[in-house]
C-alpha cells in the first residue's frame, strides 16, 4: 500500500506528460488539467486518511532497505502540506482559463504547471537531502518556464534575476550536501540526524548547519537574502504569481523547519537565536517594503516576507507550541497567499492597471471582489475568528513562554502594520465615487467567473479559523512530533 | 591528490564567483557554469579518491570505492546542462526584448 506514496509525485508528471499532446486543443486541455488535479486532491486525501489511521508510511524504493535505498517519508506534516499544495492548485487550475492569455495557455502552461505540483509534493515527501534538492530542481525548473510564459519586457529581465539567484544557491545547496556527505557519510535524513549526535567535531556540523539554512533562507525569502523576491513574483500571469507565493517560499520554510528540528538540534543556543533575529527583521524589512510602494501586486508579493518572518520565529523558539504555530500558519499562509494573488490580479485585471493612484470606486460595479478582498486582509493581519489568527496565536503564546520579548513585539508591530499596508488597497481601490461605468465594462463577465475558485480558498481559511478547535489537536501532534526526532528515525530506520 | 582537488575546485569557485560579479550578462553565465563545476568536483573529492578499487561490499572486502558521490555527480550534471542551456537561451532572449546585455541597465520600475 505504501506505493500510493510515490503516486501522488507521478500523477501530476503523469499529468504534465498528456497534458502536453494535447496542446493544441485548447478546450480539452483544460478540462483535462481540472480532471487531472481533482483527481489527484483525492488521491492524496485517500493517502492523509491512511496515514492518519495507520501511522506514518515508509516507501522504500526497489525494496533496498533504508538508509540505502532512496525513501519517501508521508508523515502528517508531509502529507497535509501536499494536501494544501492540491488544494491551491486546484483553485488556480480553474482561474487559469479566464487570466491566460491565448498565447500563455499555447505555451505548455498546464504541464509545466503539473511539473510544478510533482516538484512540490515531492520536497515535501522526500526522506533523503540529495532527493531534496532534485525535488527543489524539479520545482524550479516547472517555475523558469513558468515565469517567462508572456515573453514580456519586464518579464524577461527580472525572471533572468530569478533564475540566477536560485541556479547559485542550488549550487551552494550541492556543496553542503557534499560537505554533510564527507562528515557523516549519508544522505538519508534519518541516518544524518542519528549519526550528527555521534560526530567529535560539532563545529563543522554548525557551519554545515549555516550554509544550509542560507540556501534554504535564499529560497524562502529570510532576511537579508529577501531582496531577489518581489519583483520576478510580480512580472509573470497572476495565476502563476499565486503558485509561486503560496507554494515555492513555503517548500524553502518546510525544508529549513525539517533540517532545523531533525538534524541540526545540537547548538540550538547558536543557530536558533540567529534565527529569533532573522524572524524579527524579515517581519519588519518585509512589512517596510509593503508600505513603500503604490503597486498593488507589489504590495502582496512584499507581504510575503513577513509571513516567511512568522514562521522562522516558530522555528526559532523551538517549543512544541511555537513549532505547531509555525504549522498552522504554514498551512494558513499557503492557501491565503494564493487567494490574494488571484484577488489581486482580478483586480488588476478589471482596473486596467496595478497602479492604486489610478483606481478608484471598484466596490460599487464589484462588490463580491471588495468584499472577498477585505476577508482576505483580515486573515493576513491575523483578526479572528480566521486562520491566520489561530497560527500567530500560537506563535506568540510559544513566544512569551520562551521569554522572547522582543521577537513577540516586533510581530505584533508588523501584524498591525500588515494590515495598514493591505487596507491601503480596500481604501484607496474600493472606496470612492461611484463611477458611471467600470473602467472596463467588458471584463466582468470573466472576473466574475475567476472570483469563484478564491470563495473555495477564502472558505478554507475560515474552517481552519473557525474550526480550530478540530485542526489543532492534530497540528499540536505534528509540533510534538518534531520536538521528537527519535520517532522519525525510528520509523525510517528499523532495526 | 585531495588537496590538490580541493584546491582546483576552490579556483573554480573564485573564477565563478568573480564571473558572476560581472555586468556583461554573458560572463554571468559562464560564472554559474563554473561554479556547478566546481561543486560537481568538491562532491567527488568528499566521498575520498581512491584507485583500483571496486565499487562493492560484501563481506570479506575492506577496500572499496564509494559509489554513491558518482551518483549523485552525474545527477547534478544532468541537471545543471539543462539549467545552464535554459539560462543560455533565456539571457539571449532577455538580451534581445530589452536591447541590452549590461546588467546595469538591466532594471527599472516599469512591470508591464
Amino acid at each position: 500500500m505504501s506505493n500510493l506514496l510515490a503516486l501522488t509525485i507521478i500523477w501530476p508528471l503523469l499529468a504534465a506528460i498528456i497534458t502536453a499532446f494535447f496542446n493544441n486543443k485548447k478546450k480539452t486541455v483544460r478540462v483535462m488539467s481540472q480532471v487531472f488535479t481533482l483527481i489527484n486532491l483525492a488521491l492524496v486525501s485517500v493517502v492523509l486518511f491512511m496515514i492518519s489511521t495507520n501511522g506514518t508510511i515508509i516507501l522504500e524504493t526497489g525494496s533496498y532497505e533504508a538508509p540505502f535505498g532512496i525513501v519517501l517519508v508521508g508523515d502528517m506534516l508531509a502529507i497535509t502540506l501536499v494536501l494544501t499544495t492540491n488544494i491551491v492548485a486546484a483553485a488556480c487550475v480553474f482561474y487559469a482559463p479566464k487570466s491566460l492569455t491565448e498565447q500563455q495557455e499555447s505555451f505548455f502552461f498546464y504541464s509545466f504547471f503539473f511539473m510544478l505540483i510533482s516538484g512540490v509534493s515531492g520536497a515535501f515527501l522526500t526522506g533523503d537531502l540529495f532527493n531534496l534538492f532534485v525535488f527543489f530542481e524539479v520545482l524550479l525548473m516547472a517555475s523558469y518556464g513558468l515565469i517567462v510564459l508572456g515573453n514580456g519586457k519586464a518579464q524577461l529581465r527580472e525572471s533572468l534575476k530569478y533564475v540566477l539567484i536560485n541556479l547559485f544557491s542550488s549550487m551552494l545547496f550541492v556543496t553542503t550536501i557534499a560537505f554533510l556527505y564527507s562528515v557523516v557519510g549519508s544522505v538519508n535524513m534519518a541516518q544524518v540526524s542519528q549519526r550528527v549526535q555521534e560526530v567529535e567535531q560539532q563545529g563543522i556540523l554548525t557551519t554545515i548547519a549555516m550554509l544550509f539554512f542560507f540556501v534554504f533562507a535564499t529560497k524562502a525569502a529570510v532576511f537579508p537574502l529577501y531582496y531577489w523576491l518581489p519583483r520576478p513574483y510580480i512580472v509573470p500571469n497572476p495565476v502563476v504569481s499565486a503558485l509561486f507565493g503560496a507554494l515555492l517560499t513555503k517548500v524553502g520554510i518546510y525544508s529549513i523547519l525539517r533540517v532545523f528540528t531533525l538534524i541540526f538540534v545540537g547548538e540550538t543556543d547558536l543557530t536558533h537565536t540567529i534565527f529569533i533575529y532573522l524572524a524579527a527583521f524579515t517581519m519588519i524589512f518585509g512589512v517596510i517594503g509593503a508600505l513603500s510602494t503604490n503597486n498593488i501586486k507589489l504590495i502582496v508579493a512584499y507581504n510575503i516576507i513577513p509571513a516567511v518572518g512568522f514562521m522562522m520565529m516558530g522555528i526559532g523558539i523551538f517549543s512544541e507550541t511555537a513549532l505547531s504555530g509555525t504549522i498552522y500558519y504554514l498551512i494558513n499562509d499557503m492557501v491565503i497567499k494564493a487567494a490574494l494573488f488571484l484577488l489581486v490580479g482580478i483586480i488588476a485585471y478589471v482596473a486596467g492597471t496595478s497602479d492604486l493612484r489610478k483606481m478608484n470606486g471598484l466596490i460599487h460595479h464589484y462588490p463580491v471582489l471588495g468584499w472577498f478582498f477585505f476577508i482576505a486582509t483580515l486573515v493576513l493581519a491575523g483578526i479572528p475568528p480566521f486562520s491566520g489568527f489561530v497560527g500567530k496565536l500560537l506563535l506568540i503564546q510559544g513566544g512569551l513562554a520562551q521569554e522572547e520579548i522582543m521577537v513577540v513585539i516586533a510581530s505584533l508591530v508588523s501584524s498591525l502594520l500588515i494590515l495598514f499596508s493591505m487596507i491601503r488597497i480596500f481604501i484607496r481601490g474600493f472606496w470612492g465615487e461611484k463611477q458611471d461605468a467600470p473602467p472596463h465594462p467588458e471584463r466582468s463577465g470573466a472576473a466574475r467567473r475567476m472570483t469563484w475558485p478564491i470563495a473555495v480558498l477564502l472558505s478554507i481559511t475560515v474552517l481552519l479559523g473557525v474550526g480550530a478547535e478540530w485542526f489543532y489537536p492534530s497540528v499540536e501532534e505534528m509540533g510534538e512530533y518534531l520536538m521528537n526526532p527519535q520517532i522519525y528515525i525510528d520509523s525510517v530506520i528499523k532495526e | 591528490m585531495e588537496i590538490i582537488m580541493a584546491v582546483l575546485a576552490g579556483t573554480l569557485f573564485t573564477t565563478g564567483v568573480y564571473n558572476l560579479l560581472q555586468k556583461q550578462l554573458l560572463r554571468i553565465v559562464i560564472g554559474t557554469a563554473l561554479i556547478s563545476h566546481g561543486a560537481h568536483l568538491f562532491i567527488l573529492t568528499m566521498g575520498e579518491l581512491k584507485r583500483g578499487a571496486p565499487p562493492i561490499l560484501t563481506d570479506g572486502i575492506d577496500q572499496y570505492t564509494d559509489p554513491l558521490p558518482q551518483a549523485l555527480i552525474l545527477t547534478s550534471i544532468v541537471i545543471s546542462f539543462g539549467v545552464t542551456s535554459l539560462l543560455l537561451v533565456l539571457a539571449y532572449r532577455a538580451s534581445k526584448i530589452n536591447g541590452t546585455d549590461n546588467m546595469e541597465q538591466l532594471r527599472g520600475n516599469d512591470y508591464e
